[in-house]
């Protein structure tokens, strides 16, 4: 307890502070791309494309063969492992698509939920194993961050100590791993919108989790200065009678996060966790224009905030692409705007955009 | 641990908050003047002076009775429980005098230190039972802070994950008991310069030590906007052979911080554990100019490191009280300058201003 051993030389720590930086540099956020096999049939059953590795290829090359000006509101790409070595047309591998942007590729590091015995349905997450190996593999393949998502869920018997400490404890194992080997940990900790629960309830419950995540990282020695968070933000059960506006959202949000996260953490980039495009979008917007203090940068890692227009758009046709890419332009350009507080609601509510993306026990 | 029971009301939360700022607003710190009787016999024999309870009585309100200088640098003073009921000869009482220049008064709440059986000689710090009664007592009395002094030493096998657990522990129940009351809990957990250590050892005890600190506070649920932090600074060991410029222990120190102190901690006031006047003055300014974002206020809580000219300068004798008066507001003033990063140093070196204060194993 009282002796150094460094885990990191001041060069890898220096590599690593830098990728962080450059991925929430001004006015930029993270395009989650890493669905899973599964989650993606998900998405592809609601616009009835079929999920085949082809029309998953095809929608991924719709999004990495945007103009390079996107570069300017997408500082990283998570990518799933079969993305990573899949090509766009012109048979140019995706994570080289993406790198000419100047964006970072990200890589979904762990392997899904396993269940906590003798708790009442929780779950800790899987992929230590091989861990290293697979993180030298990426790195070399082009990858410079990683992402490993931990999920808990509010009742009125959960998150337990132990589901909390758990998750905590394999995220920061994941963590230093991670940073052995080049790669910058996003840390994600996310705590499900499902239930009935008030705003202050998710406030507490973001609160304790995000304070042992802390306790935990410092525990195994990982170095705040190359890691990002992805928590959710804090907000109202999805199944909650009370109506909370992005201000109140705002508040609670910050105010958790100036009571857990340390100041070196260089960038807070959250899930969308089911709100909508254009919920995402202001809810970030009002935390950016918050007069409490942010000694981080606060973005975002959207999923389903940024590309539900552009599912919407594409519907799996090879013609539509131009219209896909703008929709995913614009939601992309609209968060940047988020992440400066500078987005100005035009009045104009678009279907896609306001349509709520709650899936139940969302798992991926 | 998924349900809230709130321990302070909104009105009691606005109010501990409103204290701590008002102690650490820009340009101000603490007086530390609450040393036991213990201590004062070791100040008063350094300057030939008998310890007694009229010359410690004496000796404060040459303090006390400063001027209106004070006011822009002072916040807060520290009082030993005895102190709190003393008065000065035309029988105003000392907590009134501080008041009435409208600075904090606070007591010093714990009872020493109590040996850790089966530790390398580490301790824990007593003063827990009746706290409540005592705490509620002093809040009449007109305290509205008090302070809690653990303390930690690095050696070969220390600080011990149990020395390190249990003091944290121990701060966190003063905390809550305190916030309970009305009173701002100081969270003093100090790591002693003895030792022969470098920098970047006290930096990694101090960061594990400050993350553990923080996870019980979070643990006891404790209002850290309702709270101060009074740590060492992050400096090598006293016998150490290398030498450190301030600008090195600067960073060591606010690097420590910012990966360990959530920013809703308002303020982290220094002790300056054996340092000189000058030096502390010196690096508490380096501290302030560093290039590293601060989120917190960054002042001193200084006792040796305010009152060493003074004492000097008193020496015991009545005719000495006004020019001993003026070296200690000469100190704070310069104390002032530097929680704001303004102090461009005295040049000089002598005197009792460059004696370094360090006493071995300072136990109080």
């Amino acid at each position: 307890m009282t002796h150094q051993f460094p885990a990191l030389s001041p060069e890898q720590k220096k590599a690593l502070a830098d990728i962080a930086q450059r991925i929430v540099a001004s006015g930029k956020g993270i395009l989650a791309a890493d669905e899973s096999v599964g989650t993606m049939g998900n998405r592809l059953q609601r616009i009835n494309v079929e999920n085949t590795e082809e029309n998953r290829r095809a929608f991924r090359e719709i999004l990495f063969t945007s103009d390079t000006s996107i570069n300017q509101s997408i500082g990283g790409v998570i990518l799933f492992h079969e993305t990573l070595y899949q090509k766009d047309s012109t048979g140019k591998p995706f994570p080289t698509l993406i790198k000419e942007k100047g964006i970072v590729v990200g890589i979904k590091l762990d392997k899904g939920t396993a269940p906590l015995a003798g708790t009442n349905g929780e779950t800790t997450i899987q992929g230590l194993d091989g861990l290293a190996e697979r993180c030298a593999q990426y790195k070399k393949d082009g990858v410079d961050f990683g992402k490993w998502r931990a999920v808990l869920k509010i009742t009125s018997t959960t998150p337990s100590q132990l589901a909390i400490q758990e998750n905590a404890n394999a995220l920061a194992r994941y963590a230093s791993i991670c940073q052995q080997n080049g790669l910058v940990p996003i840390v994600e900790p996310e705590v499900l919108p499902d239930g009935d629960h008030d705003l202050q309830r998710c406030q507490y419950v973001t609160e304790k989790v995000l304070a042992a995540v802390y306790k935990a990282l410092n525990d195994h020695h990982v170095y705040l200065e190359g890691t990002l968070l992805k928590p959710n933000m804090v907000t109202a059960g999805h199944s909650c009678s009370k109506k909370y506006t992005p201000q109140d959202v705002a508040v609670a949000t910050v105010t958790t996060l100036l009571r857990t996260v340390p100041a070196a953490v260089p960038g807070i980039c959250f899930l969308s966790g089911g709100q909508s495009e254009e919920e995402a979008s202001l809810n970030l917007n009002a935390m950016n224009q918050s007069p409490l203090p942010k000694p981080w940068k606060l973005t975002f890692s959207y999923g389903r905030a940024l590309q539900a227009s552009a599912l919407a758009a594409w519907l799996g046709k090879s013609e539509n692409k131009k219209a896909a890419q703008e929709a995913f332009r614009k939601r992309a350009q609209i968060n940047s705007l988020a992440c400066r507080g500078q987005y100005v609601l035009s009045g104009k509510t678009d279907a896609a955009a306001m349509q709520s993306l709650f899936t139940a026990s969302y798992t991926y | 641990m998924t349900h809230q029971h709130p321990a302070l009301t909104a009105e009691q939360k606005k109010e501990l908050s409103d204290i701590a700022l008002r102690i650490v607003a820009p340009g101000k710190g603490i007086l530390a003047a609450d040393e036991s009787v213990g201590s004062m016999a070791k100040r008063l024999n350094q300057i030939g002076v008998e310890n007694t309870e009229e010359n410690r009585r004496l000796y404060r309100q040459i303090l006390f009775s400063a001027d209106s200088r004070v006011k822009k640098c002072i916040g807060g003073v520290i009082f030993f429980h005895e102190t709190m009921y003393q008065k000065a000869d035309d029988g105003t009482p000392f907590v009134q005098m501080i008041k009435d220049k409208g600075i904090v008064v606070g007591i010093k709440v714990d009872k020493g230190v109590v040996p850790l059986a089966g530790t390398d000689g580490e301790t824990t710090t007593q003063g827990l039972d009746g706290l409540w009664e005592r705490c509620a007592q002093y809040k009449k009395d007109g305290a509205d802070f008090a302070k809690w002094r653990c303390v930690l030493k690095i050696s070969e096998h220390t600080p011990s994950a149990l020395a390190i657990m249990e003091n944290a522990n121990v701060l966190a129940r003063y905390a809550s008991i305190c916030q309970q009351n009305g009173i701002v809990p100081i969270v003093e957990p100090e790591i002693l310069p003895d030792g022969d250590h470098d920098l970047k050892r006290c930096q990694y005890v101090t960061e594990k030590v400050l993350a553990a600190v923080y996870k019980a506070l979070s643990d006891h649920h404790i209002y850290l906007e309702g709270t101060l932090l009074k740590p060492n600074m992050v400096t090598p060991g006293h016998s150490c052979p290398t030498k450190y410029s301030p600008e090195e222990i600067a960073m060591a120190t606010v690097t420590a911080l910012r990966r360990t102190v959530p920013p809703a901690v308002p303020g982290v006031t220094f002790l300056s554990g054996g340092q000189s006047e000058e030096e502390a003055s010196i690096n508490l300014n380096a501290i302030n100019t560093c290039p590293l974002v601060r989120p917190w206020a960054l002042t001193f809580s200084y006792g040796r490191a305010l009152q060493a000219s003074a004492l000097s300068a008193w020496r015991g004798q009545r005719d000495n009280a006004d020019a001993a008066t003026e070296e200690f507001v000469k100190r704070a003033e310069v104390n002032g300058l530097a929680a704001l990063g303004k102090y461009e140093g005295s040049g000089d070196d002598s005197g009792a201003a460059g004696q370094s204060l360090y006493v071995a194993n300072h136990a109080y």
